[in-house]
């Protein structure tokens, strides 16, 4: 065997089948909590992206709206830290529905009520993303920050009231969250509050930034190769048709902004073409059949 | 947690920590920057139309459309009554023949009968192909487990033969209706199974989607929820409706769309149509079909498939 048999196989590459999803990393890298399993590391000081103002916001929806993007999801860092959060979305529900991840502390009740006259005046859906790790201050409250579950609650609470139904996401660092009772739950908990549908998002974690802390970074053998598409295709990964905007630019996903070689370009119009599966959170995508999408 | 409050001047690049600039200078060279002409070469390449030899039928100036027959026979004899009263020259089936109701073999003399021109649904392509599940893409078990139930209802009760001609039925039809030539699919042209519900398929989506397919409207159904979007361009997307179900309105009726010529451009009607939903529930009891899938039939509310809908269509359900 010689040494160039142990070089890592050239990462497959996926194409860009249709830019249907379009993110805005809208809060930055910039958030008012510091999770311990946050897989960009957001905090009060991370400045590795910054809050994206209203027009650089609104030259990226004029291009989607050539290309014919369906939906747009605005993340960050903590979106609601964006001053010009409700005009951006404001802006946005002009031409597609619009979904906010968001850590819930900043929605009081004058924000949600505002939300909700944002959702009534358009025709395409407003959903809100609550992230939760925990039933209870005890299983949250380590993750999340002290003090944090009853603030969540209280957003929680507020949009229910506003008649805003918002998803709940905890991922799977509460390890009963994948399970039936686990689930329940949360159910339990959103009824408890008032919500007589309660949504669920369970999502997997993704073993960078501050969770390769947290619960241990990736091992060398989770990487993907040619092989390891059932067809040769991978438009079953969300890359295949997503793109996210950043102040810096547009990255490939949601889940890379802090990986400089995964900035595609610009505008969107650069970054129409196809990208190296090349970083190992790209295997857990593929493994767990992840989407970001709600 | 250092790490985590240390960022001052710091970015995350990856696991590491490392001056903003550094990390900023290595992002702004990585991509590609496209010339100002190249830029807008690709946006133009993105929208172009991909050829499709399906052929064009018709000209027609009068046509009934609809979809999701769910095997609802009763429903499909009051629609081939209605159409023919309102002067259709022609009535296409945008697929999903069978699943919910009862006895999947009565639709087939009544296509034949009305001579209705069909495309394949999910439902016959994946009974033709003897596939395990009807790929109708819910998300959710409790969606799941009754979307079992029903295929595996209409599998066991469809002929050999029935399925065999379901794999016959094309993917795609285009129809001239006096100046429009639409494209007739049963999700969306990506995908059989795209669900296209009105608060989800956004007019600059819409817009894209019929320069790619170089069309002047699209007739789709699978969501079982009727629209009409007239675009801005002066074309039309029309969720057509489904025959087979009430549209979760809290009516019995359910719903099917006249397309008519006019001097310039299209006239569509989303229309309810009326039919013995009392036979078909008593029918289906017979066959022993979940009650759940009863009730809707008597309420005109969905009881299943909620969660695959948008936020706002979910809001305006009863369950």
């Amino acid at each position: 065997m010689s040494l160039a048999d142990l070089q890592p196989d050239p990462a497959p590459r996926v194409e860009l089948k249709s830019l249907d999803t379009l993110w805005f990393q809208v809060g930055g890298t910039v958030c008012n909590l510091a999770c311990t399993h946050c897989f960009i590391s957001c905090s009060p000081t991370n400045h590795t992206h910054e809050l994206m103002p209203a027009g650089q916001v609104q030259r990226y929806l004029d291009e989607a709206a050539r290309l014919g993007v369906r939906e747009y999801y605005f993340t960050g860092g903590e979106p609601f830290l964006n001053p010009d959060m409700e005009a951006i979305l404001e802006a946005t529900l002009k031409v597609g529905p619009a979904t906010v991840l968001t850590n819930g502390l900043l929605l009081d009740r004058a924000r949600c009520a505002r939300l909700r006259e944002l959702e009534r005046a358009s025709d395409y859906s407003l959903d809100l993303r609550v992230s939760l790790d925990g039933w209870d201050a005890a299983t949250n409250d380590p993750i999340r920050g002290e003090g944090t579950f009853e603030r969540i609650l209280s957003g929680v609470r507020n949009l229910a009231e506003a008649g805003l139904n918002p998803v709940i996401t905890v991922t799977e660092v509460c390890q009963e969250a994948g399970t039936d009772a686990g689930k329940e739950r949360f159910f339990e908990l959103l009824r408890s509050l008032g919500i007589d549908r309660p949504r669920l998002k369970i999502l997997p974690v993704f073993q960078i930034g501050a969770e390769a802390e947290r619960g241990g970074a990736y091992e060398s053998w989770q990487r993907l190769r040619e092989g390891d598409a059932p067809d040769g295709a991978w438009d079953h990964l969300q890359c295949s048709a997503c793109r996210m905007a950043t102040d810096q630019g547009v990255w490939v996903c949601p889940i890379l902004v802090n990986e400089p070689s995964a900035r595609m370009g610009e505008t969107l119009a650069d970054t129409l073409g196809s990208f190296p599966l090349d970083h190992q959170a790209c295997w857990t995508c593929h493994a767990y059949g992840v989407s970001c999408r709600t | 947690m250092t790490k985590l409050t240390n960022h001052r001047g710091m970015a995350t690049w990856g696991e590491k920590l490392v001056p903003l600039e550094r990390f900023r200078r290595a992002a702004a060279e990585a991509g590609r920057t496209l010339a100002a002409g190249e830029r807008e070469a690709a946006l133009r390449s993105y929208r172009s139309p991909e050829p499709d030899p399906t052929p064009v039928e018709g000209p027609y100036s009068r046509i009934a459309v609809f979809g999701g027959i769910y095997s609802n026979h009763h429903a499909l004899a009051a629609l081939l009554e209605d159409a023919a009263r309102r002067g259709a020259e022609a009535v296409y089936c945008l697929g999903d023949l069978g699943a919910f109701g009862p006895n999947p073999e009565k639709v087939r003399p009544l296509l034949d009968q009305g001579s209705v021109l069909s495309i394949q649904g999910n439902y016959e392509e994946s009974l033709a192909a003897g596939r395990e599940d009807c790929n109708c893409g819910y998300t959710d078990p409790r969606d799941n487990h009754f979307a079992e139930i029903s295929y595996r209802y209409t599998e066991r009760n469809c002929s050999p033969a029935f399925k065999t001609w379901m794999g016959t039925l094309p993917r795609r039809r285009r129809v001239r209706i006096g100046d429009r030539e639409l494209l007739l699919i049963h999700g969306s042209p990506r995908r059989i199974n795209e669900f296209l519900f009105h608060s989800t398929s956004p007019v600059p989506f819409l817009e894209v989607l019929l320069d790619q397919n170089g069309c002047d409207g699209i007739l789709c159904t699978h969501t079982g929820l009727h629209w009409h979007r007239r675009l801005p361009s002066g074309r039309d997307v029309v969720n057509v409706g489904v025959i087979g179900r009430p549209a979760n309105d809290g009516r019995t009726n359910v719903w099917f769309s006249m397309l008519e010529a006019r001097e310039h451009g299209l006239a569509v009607d989303l229309l309810p149509l009326a039919y013995d939903h009392e036979s078909l529930a008593a029918e289906m009891r017979g066959e022993r079909l979940p009650k759940e899938f009863v009730e809707t039939v008597l309420t005109g509310w969905w009881t299943t498939c909620l969660e695959i809908l948008p936020a706002r269509e979910r809001a305006a359900s009863r369950y």
